[in-house]
């Protein structure tokens, strides 16, 4: 009768903490399968691709000439020759594209984020924007056709191309550029008007700075997206395997159109000629990739 | 320099809502007023009314009057823009430009007007951050970012920023509520300092910081959820916190509610 009185009062329960059960276990096991397979599923055609184009690609671009020479007055099975007459034209469309519609979205972008607030205006625009987004870009070739070769009288163009890639661009530039402005916080815009500053140099001095960093990578990743676009060269650009330097008339390669135009050639020739464009065309967006990162790097705000 | 604000008939909205009634207060220059209050009781959006940032949100609406040295800031000729510039502000939590170094941080407000002579900015910068005591701690590092300070700091940086334009009147909206307290100390020597210069209104939620920087107190309460809050009454500080007239003020004072 004398210490074991608490313990032999105490009523016979279970321990409180006990080994996660077999159930649980199992469901773990199912979902770790799951998630790794959907992994793997996601993973295999990516790399399978990545492979296939670096295994023929490769071989074709260590060529100088590839660079630097165009197809001109080389037949369809004849090896040799370059491509630089679609990397030109790829160049140029996407270039030209780029400077209409960097300004015309970023404008937008600005006046939806700061003045147009929930004014019916902003709120059409954001509606239309959106779907502009997901019109497929063989419509906006199309509408370009219509517009400027039908109803205008101007001829097939890389000109042309631009534009349709302009309607492509310039909806993923202000949805970019909206998001990036509006994670400027208010608290910015007020302490620039709290010392005398007007609106229009907070948003030019301040807000874009800030948001800079993230618009130029917007910028990059669209610019990136529509170098890649087929439907729009196939439909307002004519194929020319010869260096074309004029934006305005004749035809004018681009990397897709070649690609497209040498699939009818059968040759080993022609099967060189769309691996070496196809890996060309990778290492131009990864490289557009690559500089959107650096130039984000550098203009992100620093604390060191 | 240092001007004295009137403030008459005083209502403000948001939209609809009806968010203060009828204050009517004057600010002495050369002298700190506190408001303070319940949350939600409408002393930042007074605060904000005093150099027409009330109006920066959707839908705001200000009647009646509030006046610098006998000039109505509300008037229809009045440039905001300017009367921002003569009326300085610091918020709650300091807000550096991330883009900019220290220097850059506390001239931005005489860049962005366009003063280019970098002797005259180098000058200017160095005397504000003298003024908000920061100069010491800084000066080895000008050419930093102001996001790299600490939040004390940055909240001085901030000061030293609103003191660059030269302004008649500074607002602080709850300048210390993100400190710890020796930041805290830190700002309250320097609001103290700065009374010498400047017409100082601070909000706070910190009664004891009411007591110690203040000169005179006002207290806004609010008589329930969705009525506009108001201004209960406004004295000299020891009067407020030894004997005020109103038994809202008390109550709230000596911690009966509130």
């Amino acid at each position: 009768m004398s210490t074991d009185t608490a313990d032999l009062s105490r009523l016979a329960t279970p321990p409180t903490f006990q080994s996660v059960s077999t159930a649980r276990k199992a469901k773990n096991l199912t979902a770790t399968v799951l998630v790794g397979l959907a992994f793997l599923i996601a993973v295999v055609p990516l790399v399978w691709v990545l492979y296939t184009v670096v295994q023929r690609g490769f071989p074709v671009v260590l060529n100088a000439d590839w660079w630097q020479k165009s197809l001109s007055g080389l037949l369809s099975r004849q090896t040799g020759g370059g491509v630089y007459h679609a990397i030109y034209g790829t160049l140029v469309q996407g270039l030209v594209c780029g400077l209409i519609s960097v300004p015309i979205g970023l404008f937008v972008a600005v006046y939806l984020v700061e003045y147009g607030g929930r004014s019916r205006l902003s709120k059409a625009t954001t509606f239309m924007v959106d779907i502009l987004t997901g019109v497929p870009s063989i419509v906006a070739a199309l509408f370009v056709y219509s517009l400027w070769i039908t109803t205008f009288g101007f001829g097939r163009s890389g000109f042309a191309v631009s534009l349709a890639l302009v309607l492509l661009m310039v909806p993923v530039i202000v949805r970019t550029t909206e998001e990036m402005l509006k994670i400027v916080p208010d608290e910015l815009r007020e302490a620039s008007y709290a010392l005398g500053i007007p609106k229009w140099k907070t948003i030019v001095k301040i807000v874009i700075p800030t948001a800079l960093s993230g618009i130029l990578t917007g910028v990059m990743l669209a610019l990136a997206r529509v170098m890649g676009e087929t439907a729009p060269v196939l439909v307002l650009a004519a194929y020319a395997p010869y260096i074309n330097y004029n934006l305005f008339d004749g035809p004018m390669a681009s990397l897709p159109l070649l690609m497209t135009s040498e699939r009818n050639n059968p040759t080993e020739a022609g099967f060189d000629r769309i691996w070496g464009a196809a890996i060309t065309l990778v290492l131009i967006i990864t490289l557009f990739n690559l500089l959107a990162t650096v130039i984000s790097r550098w203009l992100a705000p620093k604390t060191k | 320099m240092a001007k004295r604000i009137d403030v008459k008939d005083l209502n403000l909205f948001y939209g609809k809502f009806h968010a203060v009634q009828q204050v009517s207060l004057s600010v002495p220059p050369r002298n700190v007023t506190a408001f303070i209050g319940p949350s939600g009781c409408g002393k930042s959006t007074v605060l904000r009314s005093l150099n027409r940032m009330h109006e920066v949100a959707p839908g705001a609406r200000v009647e009646g009057t509030v006046q610098l040295d006998g000039e109505d800031i509300y008037a229809s000729t009045v440039d905001p823009v300017q009367v921002r510039r003569t009326i300085g502000m610091v918020f709650q939590r300091p807000n550096p430009f991330p883009t900019m170094s220290i220097r850059d941080n506390v001239v931005a407000g005489l860049k962005l007007a366009g003063v280019k002579n970098k002797k005259q900015l180098d000058e200017v910068a160095e005397r504000s951050l003298r003024g908000a005591n920061l100069w010491n701690e800084v000066k080895d590092r000008m050419d930093r970012p102001g996001g790299g300070l600490s939040g004390g700091q940055q909240q001085r940086l901030c000061i030293a920023r609103a003191i660059a334009v030269q302004p008649d009147v500074l607002l602080m909206d709850e300048p210390c509520s993100a400190l710890d307290p020796i930041s805290t100390l830190a700002i309250e020597d320097l609001i103290t300092e700065l009374k010498k210069d400047y017409t100082i209104v601070i909000v706070t939620h910190n009664m004891q910081q009411a007591a110690r920087v203040s000169d005179q107190t006002a207290f806004f309460n609010l008589l329930g959820v969705g009525q506009p809050g108001q201004l209960i009454e406004v004295d000299d500080t020891e009067k407020i916190f030894s004997n005020p007239t109103q038994k809202a003020t008390e109550d709230y004072i000596s911690g009966r509610f509130g």
